[in-house]
């Protein structure tokens, strides 16, 4: 079947099967491999996306469900080689070991940041917990988020 | 503007803000992982590649009595169905494991655990391959399995191993440390005190994000097998390719890309692995094999399943005089662990821990039972979390049974600073450490006294309402033992674990060095540079560090068993300093003096005495490439390389305290506090090493309160998916205190200590005695993790459960 | 119509977080997906006379959010603070929770806690059924092939005080057990109305009509509170599994019962947001 969406502000379309993830169609398709996955069970939250300006997992979505909604993933949140502040300040806290949690965690953010500009750190943990990262301990995560929150400008990049 | 390290030198800054030298620097991988473009195994997309699948067995032992795959190579996207029929043409069907075992890679015989590997099926897309899974028909005849680990060497339990020559029973081997008669004499003498109890280190699963996967590419044409393969050791699986398959070394590639997390998981050779070698050949097109979750739980290299029986004797004061323990160790079904050879049961004797003590004997029996083959995994350091689980919770119990305070207890007993080197009674010699100091630092950070006044208010409050929470404060001091390791004393099938490390500087003054350890999150690529920066007083901006690919890097047995720092940085520190005394060669042609009149500051070289007439490193390389007359025997360009056999392991240390709150009411623990002290030695980069011990420390609430591989009487495994085995998320886990004494190590040429194991093998415990401590009003002395509701329900009605097998 | 047309291989997609993790584990494999997102005019919780009326494609973080539920209920709040995690209850809706019919479902032990009323709609016409005789078995409603479920009705009680109170492993995790309820007191203190349910426990219908009758017309003293708890514990019909033993969970229903009464009546009393 044919679906038509929005990905990070460009439309696309393609013929997909019906039964298609969407994580797999950004991935495997479109070659936007920042959306990672983990897990069968919409557990572990590496395929985090943004659809309609609303988190989602995208390994529980179908590509079929996605059509006309606009989509946004990691790819986009760099604008003109600028950094948003939630991957400037991931990279000044340490907030990233693997990097494979990365983009999930940063997306969260930033739509946490977007509802909450100064959120305490239980809202932070609280906003974080749906997906799991084994590597950081999630302290520097929530630093990161800390400062985003505390540099809300897009500056120059500096990574 | 400069920095400061703990030794109080200042550390110039680059031009671009960096340290020259040790220091906390801001990552440079993070460049392309912040943007979504790390190069993860999946992403890996060549022309024409195909998807590969596994069928796996329901059963956990059970004969095949055929297979039929017809229908499964009829559907149309299908262009490959491989079994272990195929696979023994090849001799394939079995590999060599890492232990002096053997493997099946495709079953033929029997199926011996749920999961494993029956056929593979190559697809045109991976959706078509698991379609086809389903078309493929299997006659089992099921066997009694052998699940409890205690029984496998029962008279009447199921051979497993029908496939090894006069095989009679699941014994795999015994093997002992330190002295046993010496032991008894302790334990039999009239005013000593003995405890007992026996402990489990539940099976547990190191379960990074990223699960496990491999392309291969075979090229026809040149020979050339490209693989590239979450591997934590590229070289080692190049050699292990090599021998087991009968290609040419020299015609394999092996590539580790980006790696999402390893913690010992992506060390072994799966089957998938050198399922998708053959594939590739058979098909004549790149295939990928990627797991999905329930495969990489239920079939790769799991964790720990250590049952501990341990014996304590000390005086009545509290002095420890004697450690002994009897461990069942269950492997599985194949013996696949990867250890130094010598040390079948890995570096579990060094269980005598953080205490001086008069005498200690262990006896480890490993069997085999239907279930997945591992045990060494999980940031493991080869077993020392389970020696460090078992010595800590021994001395709580000790404590308990002689109703002495834990930190009293400890402090009484710690190996003290003025013993150093000190030989322990199983044949470790740690080489350096002021454990009072750190667990002095953990316990006034904590403010412990003020934490036990806390305590027993509440107990008291809960006496007389039998309302409300209980407190329990846990203490944890650990002593590790990594960067295996000296030559004479340890290799892996038969390698040697030194590492090499070659570093080029070029004509411009820029310098690449090439690893041959394999970074899953560590930072190699930032640390590493500055390890050159601190040998050479090159900016880390200007040090590319290459890692990952068999054709680019030198031989070495790769990163796990916290080994990185102390033997590649040690080569890394040994090759920087070669191309240091090269450059001062260099320098005094230039000069027209003596290299003995010159003396070293950081970047540069110059006349003792007459500091304006030298040259810097950059200008040296330059001069390295050009027609300069060198002296008699010392050749052009400015290049070093190096092998580094380490002449000891390294033993960081720490001090670890954890505040529980538990529900009584419903059995539920909530973390409150953890405060750790860690000693590594100097740290190359404060910031990657404080980070390395946070997710560590997550991993210890994770073990002790929720994660655990259980299975039911028929052998299905319990812990298959992330709706059961559960990882703690932001929620479970508390604001890290992290602290730090800096004892070096002395044979480090940077006196560093490895350190990204120590939290996993240093928290676990903490939290645990933390919850026993809480439940202590109730007259519990030991539960086992892990330690969820039920558990801790159960402990307080005095029937806690092995928590290995299922809830009844 | 679209359910009519393709008849009992056709299925519908709201959230898509029960119906697509039982795809991807090929335990379900429906021929035809009627995907509902679009039905926007579904999604909405609102006062409606004397009842609260919740869409059934109302999200899981609308309810959570929703200041009309918060304000008359707290015990929706209170549940759906540990359903799943934020980014999950972002896409599943309240229908498609209660018609999963999962044992472990905390939103059916609400509405049957809170008597509710469910509105089912097909081409033939819209009817009620309780909430209490909504749920036939493990994972089966009354729902038939070609309906829907619409809507979800609850009675506004002022002066009541509600609440729920759960125990899972880990944010995410499914329940081990919990209890919730709401209760109706007079000026005496006298319990005048009340209702329990209880998740993943086995009760019937998920709800406990024995602890009900108990506590209707007694003072609402702790005494009694506990000994209606007791009565929930004795209702429950626990399975043990991986998240324990039977007689914990039955323990579990009674103590996570008895918290709940608690709070709900401090709140009846105003002593508690």
């Amino acid at each position: 079947m044919q679906v038509t969406m929005t990905i990070n502000g460009t439309e696309i379309s393609r013929e997909v099967e019906p039964r298609l993830l969407l994580v797999h169609f950004l991935r495997d398709h479109l070659g936007l491999t920042g959306t990672h996955w983990g897990c069968d069970t919409s557990n572990c939250g590496m395929c985090v996306v943004t659809m309609d300006g609303v988190l989602v997992k995208s390994c529980t979505v179908l590509t079929a469900m996605a059509g006309g909604r606009e989509i946004g993933t990691v790819e986009g949140m760099e604008r003109d080689g600028v950094l948003d502040p939630v991957q400037e300040g991931f990279m000044q806290e340490h907030g990233l070991q693997c990097g494979f949690c990365t983009p999930a965690m940063m997306l969260t953010a930033r739509a946490l940041l977007d509802a909450t500009p100064d959120p305490t750190v239980g809202e932070i943990r609280e906003a974080i917990c749906g997906t799991t990262c084994r590597c950081t301990g999630y302290e520097n995560i929530v630093r990161a988020v800390q400062w985003a929150a505390e540099h809300p400008a897009r500056e120059e990049v500096t990574a | 503007m400069t920095d400061t390290i703990a030794s109080g030198t200042e550390v110039p800054i680059s031009a671009a803000g960096n340290p020259i030298g040790f220091g906390r620097m801001l990552r440079k991988e993070d460049a392309r992982f912040l943007r979504g473009k790390g190069h993860f195994l999946d992403d890996v997309q060549l022309p024409g590649m195909l998807y590969g699948a596994i069928l796996r067995s329901p059963h956990a032992h059970a004969k095949i009595n055929s297979i039929d795959i017809s229908a499964a190579q009829a559907h149309p996207k299908v262009r490959a169905v491989i079994t272990g029929e195929v696979l023994a043409t090849l001799k394939l069907a079995w590999m060599p494991t890492l232990s002096g075992d053997v493997q099946a890679v495709l079953a033929t015989d029997k199926v011996r655990f749920q999961g494993q590997e029956v056929a593979f099926v190559v697809a045109e897309d991976r959706y078509a391959a698991r379609d086809a899974l389903e078309l493929i028909e299997v006659d089992y005849e099921l066997l009694p399995p052998v699940v409890d680990a205690c029984r496998a060497l029962d008279a009447d339990a199921a051979v497993i191993r029908t496939d090894l020559e006069g095989r009679t029973d699941n014994h795999i081997y015994d093997w002992e440390a330190g002295d046993a008669a010496a032991c008894e004499a302790v334990f039999a003498r009239p005013d000593v005190v003995v405890a007992k109890a026996d402990l489990l280190y539940p099976r547990s699963h190191p379960s990074p994000m990223e699960t496990c996967g491999s392309v291969a590419s075979m090229d026809k044409v040149t020979g050339k097998l490209t693989c590239w393969i979450t591997s934590q050791a590229p070289h080692a699986h190049r050699t292990v390719y090599a021998l087991v398959a009968g290609l040419p070394e020299h015609k394999i590639q092996v590539i580790s890309p980006d790696i999402g997390g390893g913690f010992g998981n992506k060390v072994p050779v799966y089957p998938g692995y050198v399922c998708v070698v053959v594939a590739s050949i058979v098909t004549g097109a790149p295939v990928k094999w990627v797991e999905d979750r329930s495969e990489n739980l239920m079939t790769t290299g799991f964790a720990r399943d250590y049952h501990m029986h341990g014996e304590i004797a000390a005086t009545p004061e509290g002095k420890i005089l004697a450690l002994r323990t009897h461990t069942i160790a269950d492997h599985g079904a194949f013996n696949a662990v990867a250890q130094p050879t010598k040390f079948p049961a890995g570096f579990f004797h060094i269980f005598t821990g953080s205490y001086d003590l008069e005498a200690a004997h262990c006896k480890v029996t490993a069997v085999y039972t239907n279930k997945a083959p591992g045990g060494v995994a999980y940031a493991c350091s080869f077993r020392i979390t389970e020696a460090v689980y078992f010595v800590e919770r021994m001395v709580d119990i000790l404590a308990h049974d002689l109703k002495m305070d834990p930190a009293e207890i400890r402090m009484k007993n710690l190996i003290q600073p003025d013993q150093f080197p000190y030989t322990t009674k199983t044949g470790w010699e740690y080489d350096s450490g002021d454990y009072p100091l750190t667990l002095q630092t953990t316990l006034d950070a904590a403010g412990y006294k003020a934490l036990r006044a806390e305590q027993a208010e509440e107990r008291a409050r809960y006496e007389r309402t039998g309302e409300g929470t209980l407190m329990g404060i846990g203490l944890s001091f650990f002593t590790e033992g990594v960067g295996a390791g000296p030559r004479n004393q340890m290799d892996i099938l038969g390698l040697g674990m030194a590492d090499g490390c070659e570093l080029r500087i070029h004509p411009t003054g820029k310098a690449v060095i090439r690893l041959s350890v394999q970074t899953q999150g560590q930072g190699h690529e930032t640390t590493f540079a500055q390890i050159v920066a601190h040998e050479l007083g090159l900016p880390p901006e200007d040090v590319e560090v290459v890692h990952g690919d068999t054709d680019q890097t030198p031989f070495g047995l790769g990163t796990y068993g916290s080994r990185s720092t102390p033997v590649s940085g040690a080569a890394a520190a040994v090759v920087s300093q070669r191309v240091r005394e090269k450059a001062r060669i260099v320098a005094a042609a230039a000069l027209e003096c003596s290299p003995e009149d010159l003396e070293w500051t950081p970047g540069r070289w110059q006349v003792k005495g007459s500091p304006t007439h030298g040259r810097t490193i950059q200008q040296i390389a330059l001069l390295a490439h050009s027609n300069l007359e060198l002296p008699e025997g010392v050749e052009g360009h400015l290049d070093a390389s190096a092998v580094y056999n380490p002449p000891n392991l390294t033993y960081p240390y720490g001090a670890y305290l954890c505040v529980v709150d538990v529900d009584p009411g419903t059995g539920g623990v909530k973390v409150r506090r953890f405060v750790a002290t860690d000693d590594c030695g100097p740290r190359i980069n404060p910031m990657i090493v404080e980070g390395q011990i946070h997710g560590g420390l997550a991993e210890g609430i994770g073990m002790a309160l929720m994660q655990v591989i259980a299975f039911d009487e028929s052998g299905n495994c319990l812990g298959g998916s992330f709706m059961d085995y559960l990882l703690p998320t932001a929620r479970e886990c508390p604001s890290w205190e992290t602290h730090t004494t800096v004892t070096p190590s002395p044979h480090h040429p940077l006196g560093c200590k490895g350190v990204g194991e120590s939290a996993t093998v240093g928290s676990p415990p903490a939290v645990v005695n933390a919850v026993i401590d809480a439940l202590a009003p109730f007259g519990v002395r030991h539960a086992d993790m892990p330690l969820n509701p039920a558990q801790v329900w159960l402990a307080m009605q005095g029937r806690p459960v092995r928590t290995d097998l299922a809830f009844t | 119509m679209l359910l009519e047309r393709h008849g009992p291989d056709a299925r519908l997609v709201a959230g898509g977080h029960s119906l697509l993790p039982m795809m991807k584990l090929r335990l379900a494999a429906p021929e035809f997906l009627v995907d509902i997102n679009d039905l926007t005019d579904l999604d909405y919780i609102r006062v409606d006379g004397d009842e609260i009326a919740i869409g059934a494609m109302t999200r899981h973080a609308a309810v959570l959010s929703s200041a009309i539920l918060a304000e008359h209920y707290p015990i929706f709040r209170d549940a759906e603070r540990v359903i799943a995690d934020p980014i999950v209850r972002n896409r599943g809706t309240i229908g498609g929770s209660v018609c999963q019919a999962d044992p472990s479902e905390d939103l059916s032990a609400v509405a049957a806690a809170l008597g509710a009323t469910m509105v089912i709609r097909s081409l033939e016409g819209t009817r009620t059924v309780s909430a209490r005789e909504f749920h036939t078995g493990p994972y089966e409603t009354v729902v038939g092939p070609t309906e829907i479920l619409v809507e979800q009705r609850v009675p506004i009680r002022p002066g009541s005080g509600s609440a729920y109170e759960k125990l899972d492993r880990r944010a995410g995790d499914w329940a081990i057990a919990a209890g919730g309820c709401f209760i109706s007191l007079d000026g005496g203190g006298v319990v005048t109305d009340v209702g329990i349910g209880l998740t993943a426990v086995g009760a019937h219908h998920f709800c406990c009509p024995e602890a009900e009758a108990f506590l209707r017309g007694r003072v609402a003293s702790d005494e009694h509170l506990i000994a209606a708890a007791a009565k929930a514990a004795e209702a429950a019909n626990p399975q043990t599994d991986q998240r324990g033993p039977a007689d914990y969970k039955r323990h579990l229903a009674g103590e996570l019962t008895k918290r709940a009464l608690r709070r709900a009546v401090a709140r009846a009393r105003g002593e508690e947001a």
